[in-house]
């Protein structure tokens, strides 16, 4: 089957500095994708190529089969983040959906009663049409991302391409969010999206992206979000942990006290004084947190630490 | 009300009133745009790059208007693309290639000497010189641009609130970044005569801004901004013939008195709902 969207040894850079080198990525019809990396990996040019507003300086990215030669991929919806909006100005929820239907209206300044139907039926499926005659600075962070996801699906779509849908948004917003994409994917909507939040992305996305200047790895979380391959990815000690089938990505916290980053950390007070809360563990101010893991807990771990690891406890001692 | 209808006697004012009011409209429109853009000074920029066109016009012996006009529009254009293809921003790029257009027309002015034409009347404005064909002229460039306003209205609304994402979902950015241009040149030309290139950024950006104040609605930023525009078009060019000041500076001090009055009702509204709100918590 021919892949929806496929890079083929892309590059691609700002004024001769690489920003990605070498992708090959390929996605297919249905499939659901987490591009994640660190600030700085390319996550956000990728989705640029994708779209279409970038050129790659060698190499080809075909959207439907289609080499796309500087012009925007037809049939691709995009949420941008939403720090990229300008909050203050003057539109409607509905006049901001109803922007998803410029490609097919032409000439005319009025929505048709057809556009109309269409978007009140996204922002019904969306929660959101009760809103629509709101300003789009007066709603909730989880209501803002749900009217530019109800933009892009009034375009009916091959492909939905969101940057980083998840952050500026609390947790509990966040992962309804990954929800609604799951619906959208399992209606068959094919979906690619950044995202720096890898718990998230590990619990929700069934493929994953790993990049940082190049594809490091990529395949369903489970098997791409190792130790290994996070630390390459990231260059920093990331460890996870497999619980119940279930990941939990962290990375490994210094090796220091709160006490020695804040020598005071409640100016006027003295510790030891009646009051304090009960005393830490370690004099250093350091407790045992975590105490020893329970022994269904597999902590994955980079592979310099592995070997220093191998025969010690797991109880690990991590700031308060 | 036989003083209120005394200036109608003159077919000068009754000229200069008419191309004020339509001229005032034509930047309210236009002014919408410019002013969410955030390309604010692009309306001083342009009016001075206009200036240029205009001595080049009279030196080359060419028809002022197309002569301005192009001179105008093809500095909008070169605005556009260097924003868009370098990594000037806006002001930087605005502020080069106007500069550059005007002190082409000064170099002109100061090396050919014997000009019969005053370029006062572009400097500052000049009611008196208004002529029917001018009138012609306004009321064309307004109706042209009220038109492709009309039927572009959804695509330059998109390009307007995110011109990147506007161009993935399929609007031709480039075409409306040109029509837009070539919208706002005409306009200038059209409103020079009465405004001036010093005075022609209050005429487009005062009335929009003074729209932003009262509403959150784009339609209604839209009429409230055109009306603005040609109210004080009007009412300056009354007070103009009463105090005897310069048509330009009259309508731009009403304009300005109209978003002092505006500014200081909509805070007090605002500090007034604030204070309603701690209240209640």
């Amino acid at each position: 089957m021919e892949p929806l969207v496929e890079l083929r040894n892309v590059t691609f850079g700002y004024n001769d500095v690489p920003v990605l080198s070498e992708i090959d990525m390929h996605l297919h019809r249905g499939q659901f994708a987490a591009v994640v990396g660190p600030s700085g990996a390319g996550k956000t040019s990728l989705l640029k190529l994708v779209l279409g507003t970038q050129k790659p300086n060698h190499g080809s990215v075909l959207v439907g089969g289609r080499a796309l030669a500087g012009e925007p991929a037809p049939y691709v919806s995009y949420v941008p983040q939403v720090d990229t909006i300008d909050w203050n100005f003057p539109v409607t929820v509905e006049q901001v959906v109803l922007m998803g239907r410029v490609r097919r209206t032409w000439l005319w300044p009025w929505p048709s009663r057809v556009d109309r139907e269409h978007a009140y039926a996204v922002m019904e499926r969306l929660q959101v049409a009760h809103l629509a005659q709101n300003h789009i600075r007066n709603l909730s962070g989880g209501q803002q991302q749900r009217v530019f996801l109800a933009r892009a699906l009034i375009a009916q779509p091959d492909l939905l391409v969101l940057d980083e849908p998840t952050s500026g948004v609390d947790m509990q917003t966040a992962e309804k969010m990954l929800h609604l994409l799951l619906d959208l994917n399992r209606d068959g909507m094919t979906i690619l999206m950044t995202t720096h939040d890898l718990n998230m992305a590990a619990a929700h996305v069934p493929w994953a992206i790993c990049i940082n200047g190049r594809v490091i790895a990529q395949g369903p979380p489970v098997d791409v979000f190792t130790a290994e391959t996070l630390s390459a990815t990231y260059r920093g000690e990331m460890e996870v942990v497999r619980h119940n089938g279930m990941l939990l990505i962290y990375q490994k916290p210094h090796e220091h006290s709160l006490a020695d980053v804040l020598p005071n950390p409640v100016p006027g007070h003295v510790p030891g004084d009646a009051g304090d809360i009960d005393a830490p563990a370690e004099s250093n101010g350091t407790a045992a947190a975590w105490g020893a893991a329970p022994a269904d807990l597999d902590i994955d771990q980079s592979p310099e630490e592995e070997s220093e690891a191998e025969g010690a406890s797991l109880a690990r001692t991590i700031p308060v | 009300m036989h003083l209120l209808l005394e200036p109608f006697q003159f077919e000068f004012f009754r000229n200069g009133t008419m191309a004020a009011v339509m001229a005032g409209g034509l930047c309210g429109l236009i002014g919408v745009y410019i002013v969410l853009r955030g390309m604010s000074y692009i309306g001083h920029g342009l009016s001075h790059a206009i200036f240029g066109g205009a001595v080049v016009a009279y030196v080359m012996s060419w028809n002022f208007y197309i002569g301005a006009g192009m001179w105008g529009f093809i500095s909008a254009l070169l605005i556009n693309k260097t924003v868009r293809s370098t990594k000037i921003n806006a002001d930087a790029a605005i502020g080069v290639i106007t500069t550059a257009s005007f002190a082409v027309g000064v170099a002109l002015i100061s090396r050919y000497r014997s000009f019969t034409r005053s370029f006062d009347a572009a400097l500052f404005g000049n009611v008196l010189g208004v002529t029917t064909g001018d009138l012609w002229v306004i009321a064309g460039v307004s109706l042209m641009t009220a038109v492709m306003v009309f039927f572009i209205y959804r695509q330059l609304l998109f390009t307007t609130f995110d011109s990147e994402v506007a161009g993935i979902y399929g609007v031709k950015t480039g075409w409306i970044d040109t029509l837009f241009a070539l919208m706002l040149a005409a306009a200038l030309i059209a409103a020079l005569q009465i405004l001036g290139v010093t005075l022609i950024a209050a005429a487009l950006v005062i009335p929009a801004i003074t729209a932003r104040l009262l509403t959150d609605s784009f339609n209604r930023i839209i009429f409230l901004s055109v009306a603005i525009g040609m109210l004080t078009g009007f009412v300056g060019m009354y007070l103009s013939f009463y105090v005897d000041v310069a048509s330009g500076a009259s309508i731009v001090l009403a304009q300005a008195f109209l978003f002092t009055v505006v500014l200081a009702v909509t805070s007090l509204q605002q500090r007034a709902q604030q204070r309603m709100v701690h209240t209640h918590v």
